[in-house]
């Protein structure tokens, strides 16, 4: 990720007036978002998309022979090229549509641990995964009998502690998942470096992108991953889409995923034969319209540049940190450098849960709880922290705002004399 | 300014939050139960004393929000000697409390200044978690009980 200058010649506010939705009060006060970590909003590009293809445009994908089907089968596999130029993957076919990252980590744990995974096998997690990146591979070690381990966090700085990286790859481990940025400390982890010791073992790699593909520049050639996972809501698409970028020969060698229509090339009574990758892994009709609105997020992301986006939503976290540090009576959770674009606090003296109830009767939409974080929490030794989380729509003064309204909530919950 | 914020945090119950009541583990309890509320984290521990069906002493534990902490407390001072049969009467007039804008007509007391949470769902598990360990502690049900009854609720 480059911290070059991109950006001096971007009209930001203009970015913004894209966006209608945050043009809006809620209880009476300007709206501020700042919980994009869990969903982003939605640029007028991405709605003209979805309401193009369903005014002149729906059908259903690869099965009819007649104009819509044939315009409908072209956008939906137009925007798996663009996925694949996205994240730069070699090919169109490894790019698999999902409901999501969790589908994505699902889809892998299923048909390709599933079926290379034995008893005693070992899968290496860290301690910052998100539930999605930890749930499904505990379903499958379960069932393979398979065992778990997890590389450390830190502390409350929240970096990975990799001095035994290499000895916890050795214990016998198969298959080695990682997020790239956690969505609860903002550490930007080296998947790069990780991805390529782990490989060096003949290690399969897994890289959770749900916090990164929208925010920076992510090239899964460069990251040298083998299977990366990604959501389209986090990154100004719709709901229900996401993508599973798999490496063409790990994919041959993967077992389907659902059964169904698409997914088939020859049906009989007893007997099926699968569809060539990546068909093979979408079953039934799918999500044609959030893929068509992902081409567009994709198209929109990329004009401003995900490096200029990156650098953007970087200067607002470490702005934030800085400005909740001076506070004082607040404890801060993420490397106090380098963080991607989100910050979690805690304050000495009002429950997170009591902070974002507050802040959003003036406006402010944070995160509050565990952030599907519960064994990070549990480590740290928290219930749940409070978050803002930014994107390239957000400014300087909605941080100012933050501030401001942490001093409003500090005021009504300090005892009265 | 913040009608609806001084509505849900009246001054007792932020006097409750900061200041706990019947805050302790109960020695010579003969019930327990835990409340956890997996949304945000919170975490709380009922210990009644049972004297054949009345509540003679009662404590909590944990820790969580103003809310789920001020409204275990209001709780303890509210049942310390009531029956089983009271406090389950009073779950239910708290429930229509906190989750409708029409109570029933009766008098709950000190529970009323709860009535703000209703304007406020998401917050309307933090003001329940204490009830519902309570309730099943009387069930003599000590296992964890959580407050996902909802499926529509929020997550993660």
């Amino acid at each position: 990720m480059s911290t070059a200058k991109h950006h001096h010649t971007l009209d930001w506010a203009a970015i913004r007036a894209d966006f209608p939705i945050l043009n809006q009060k809620v209880h009476g006060k300007p709206l501020v978002y700042l919980d994009n970590a869990a969903t982003s909003q939605k640029p007028l590009a991405v709605m003209d998309a979805l309401r193009h293809y369903y005014e002149r445009d729906n059908s259903n994908v690869h099965r009819g022979i007649h104009e819509l089907s044939n315009r409908a089968t072209a956008g939906f596999e137009a925007a798996r090229e663009r996925t694949a130029r996205f994240l730069n993957a070699r090919a169109a076919e490894e790019i698999v549509f999902t409901r999501g990252t969790t589908e994505s980590i699902n889809l892998v744990a299923h048909s390709w641990a599933g079926t290379h995974l034995k008893a005693g096998d070992k899968i290496l997690l860290t301690e910052m995964e998100h539930h999605s990146n930890i749930v499904p591979w505990q379903l499958i070690a379960e069932r393979v009998g398979a065992k778990l381990l997890y590389v450390p966090v830190t502390g409350d700085e929240g970096l990975l502690d990799l001095s035994r990286f290499d000895k916890l790859l050795k214990d016998g481990v198969k298959l080695f998942a990682v997020t790239h940025i956690s969505n609860t400390l903002g550490t930007v982890n080296p998947v790069a470096d990780l991805c390529r010791r782990a490989r060096e073992r003949g290690i399969v790699t897994l890289v959770d992108a749900a916090q990164s593909a929208g925010h920076c520049p992510v090239d899964v050639q460069t990251i040298g991953c083998d299977f990366l996972a990604m959501s389209g809501h986090k990154i100004c698409g719709p709901t229900g889409i996401g993508v599973l970028y798999g490496r063409r020969d790990r994919l041959e060698e993967m077992a389907p995923y659902q059964g169904g229509g698409e997914m088939i090339s020859h049906v009989g009574f007893f007997k099926t034969e699968w569809n060539v990758i990546p068909h093979k892994f979408e079953a039934g009709t799918p999500d044609i319209s959030g893929a068509i609105g992902l081409h567009a997020a994709m198209d929109y992301l990329d004009k401003i540049g995900r490096a200029a986006i990156f650098e953007h939503d970087c200067e607002l976290a470490a702005y934030a940190y800085e400005r909740l540090a001076s506070l004082g009576g607040i404890r801060l959770f993420g490397p106090k450098t380098n963080h991607a674009g989100l910050v979690s606090f805690l304050l000495d003296d009002v429950h997170a849960h009591d902070v974002v109830t507050f802040a959003d009767r003036l406006g402010v939409a944070l995160r509050g709880g565990h952030h599907c974080n519960q064994p990070l929490m549990h480590k740290l030794g928290v219930e749940s922290t409070a978050r803002a989380s930014f994107y390239f729509y957000n400014t300087r003064a909605e941080v100012d705002r933050l501030i401001e309204v942490i001093g409003e909530i500090r005021k009504f919950f300090s005892p009265k004399t | 300014m913040f009608e609806d914020l001084n509505d849900l945090y009246q001054q007792v119950i932020l006097d409750h939050s900061r200041s706990p009541r019947n805050f302790k583990k109960l020695d010579g309890a003969n019930r327990v139960a835990h409340g956890h509320n997996p949304l945000c984290g919170d975490r709380i521990t009922v210990y009644l004393h049972l004297d054949g069906d009345v509540i003679s002493d009662i404590s909590f534990e944990g820790s969580g929000c103003a809310i789920s902490k001020a409204s275990a407390s209001v709780m303890t001072t509210t049942l310390k000697g009531k029956t089983i049969a009271e406090a389950q009467k009073m779950f239910a007039q708290f429930r229509q409390l906190v989750t409708t804008d029409k109570p029933d007509g009766e008098d709950i007391g000190k529970l009323a200044v709860f009535a703000g949470v209703h304007k406020f769902p998401a917050r309307v598990k933090c003001a329940i978690l204490a009830w519902h360990a309570l309730v099943s502690a009387l069930e003599g049900r000590p296992c964890m009980v959580t407050t996902e009854e909802n499926p529509t609720a929020p997550k993660s």
